[in-house]
């Protein structure tokens, strides 16, 4: 038997980190979000539980976004870099095994996607998403091309800082979130609304990724370190059970 | 010492933006041969799989009545004895031919989505003496969504399981509590629209 005490419910989420539903200056939300009160129900059996996902049902590549959809003997077009880090718990525990898949634009901003009509090119060996599965302490690693800053729709001259989408499982379904890693010294995180509806500085500094030189591989690729927490669990002590426990 | 354990912060969410299907569905942004044509959560069910076939169908619509195309929707369920598939499921070995996830787009071109997938046994609310009426945990991501949005379908052929549900004898509004039931259609058919603002506000939950 383990001596630590059995896992419970996820620690509640502090609302304070996470944009509010409605954040006006990102037009989209203005029409999407609840308007009403979310409902506290807390954690049951749905909510500590989630879905688990085997490294066998992912192929060798699906992690390098610079060989995943390029044909044989090209590269995409751009800045080669790694994207490394650990997914953990609010407690700092690695969380090991768990699914994470991103995608982004390629490095002249756009996207593989029907709505996208962006000018900036498509590039034929850039399909823009990756996946993988966590390993020993939660760390994980993709590699890629930085992604290109892109104009969208909202105000008349809002443009997206280069970023990645990150979405993220955990062993609970309470912890599934989905983020967007930025660069460090990236001019337009400041001035980009969607970053702004986070409603801290601190909470932001969490989602901007570090430039790591050390671990770059040299004449290759520069590698960037983002670390990434979702909610830790409470521990059960002397809580009801079912049998068997 | 510290008062509390957590020493790390949770990261913030940032919505899921327009393209989130070729992160997430990539067959849905024409992506299909990515990963070797293996898409995860598009199939619940196989052959094998036990329980009662059911078919969901549905759309989300924005304050403006106007359903979203550019979303996902994910499921997450106990089998059809009621039990996860989940190391953190104590309570038994769940069936091997379910995951119990699932997920699909909003179609690109009309807003619908749809699952195939087992009715779910009945499951322990939080005190585990209680039994739940069967539901599905659903979140749902899109533009536009800051926090993806948590929320449940139960069934109306449950009519008396429902009534004696403590999740839903616990909702303030018991005006809203129909937002969680979905409609049926034909045998086995379910349609559940979701109502991300305004009249009928479906009710969405933090968790
Ligand atoms: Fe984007």
């Amino acid at each position: 038997m383990s001596k630590s005490p059995p896992q419970g419910g996820f620690f509640p989420r502090n609302f304070k980190t996470h944009p509010p539903a409605l954040t006006p200056a990102y037009k989209s939300s203005v029409a999407r979000s609840p308007k009403l009160a979310l409902i506290s129900i807390g954690n049951g059996l749905s909510e500590t539980t989630g879905p688990v996902f085997g490294h066998e049902e992912l192929g060798p590549t699906d992690n390098d976004l610079i060989a995943n959809y390029s044909a044989e003997g090209k590269s995409p077009i751009g800045e080669r870099i790694i994207v490394y880090g650990k997914l953990r718990d609010e407690r700092g525990k690695g969380i090991e095994g768990v699914l994470i898949e991103v995608w982004q634009a390629n490095s002249a901003g756009r996207y593989r996607h029907p709505n996208d009509k962006y000018i900036g090119p498509l590039d034929p060996n850039f399909g823009g998403c990756g996946r993988t599965i966590t390993g020993q302490d939660g760390y994980y690693e993709f590699r890629t091309i930085k992604p290109g800053p892109y104009p969208w729709p909202n105000g008349i001259n809002d443009w997206r800082p280069s970023h990645i989408h990150f979405s993220l499982f955990g062993s609970g379904f309470a912890q599934r979130l989905i983020t967007q890693m930025y660069f460090e010294g990236d001019p337009l995180i400041k001035i980009c609304p969607i970053v702004n509806t986070i409603p801290d500085q601190k909470s932001i500094a969490l989602l901007i990724a570090r430039m790591d030189m050390a671990n770059t591989i040299p004449m290759d690729a520069r590698a960037y370190e983002f670390n990434i927490a979702l909610r830790g669990r409470r521990s059960t002590f002397f809580e009801n059970r079912p049998e068997g426990n | 010492m510290p008062l509390s354990p957590q020493i790390l912060q949770e990261c913030p969410s940032q919505t899921a933006g327009p393209y989130v299907h070729i992160g997430c569905i990539p067959q849905a942004a024409g992506l299909e041969c990515i990963y070797g044509g293996r898409h995860l959560g598009s199939e619940m069910i196989n052959s094998k799989t036990k329980g009662t076939r059911i078919f969901i169908v549905g759309k989300i619509y924005d304050g403006t009545g106007t359903p979203i195309k550019d979303g996902i929707i994910e499921i997450w369920q106990a089998d059809a004895q009621g039990l996860f598939c989940s190391p953190e499921e104590k309570r038994g070995k769940s069936d091997p031919n379910f995951r119990g996830w699932g997920r699909q787009p909003t179609d690109r071109i009309t807003g619908a989505f749809q699952f195939e997938t087992i009715k779910p046994g009945q499951v322990p609310y939080m005190n585990m003496d209680q039994l739940q009426a069967p539901y599905l945990a659903i979140w749902v991501a899109a533009r536009g969504i800051n926090l993806g949005l948590h929320t449940r379908m139960y069934f109306p052929d449950e009519g008396d399981a429902n009534a004696k549900d403590p999740l839903l004898n616990r909702l303030e509004h018991q005006n809203r509590v129909h937002t969680l039931i979905a409609k049926p259609l034909d045998e086995g058919k379910y349609q559940f629209d979701i109502v991300l603002q305004g009249n009928n506000e479906t009710v969405f939950f933090d968790v």
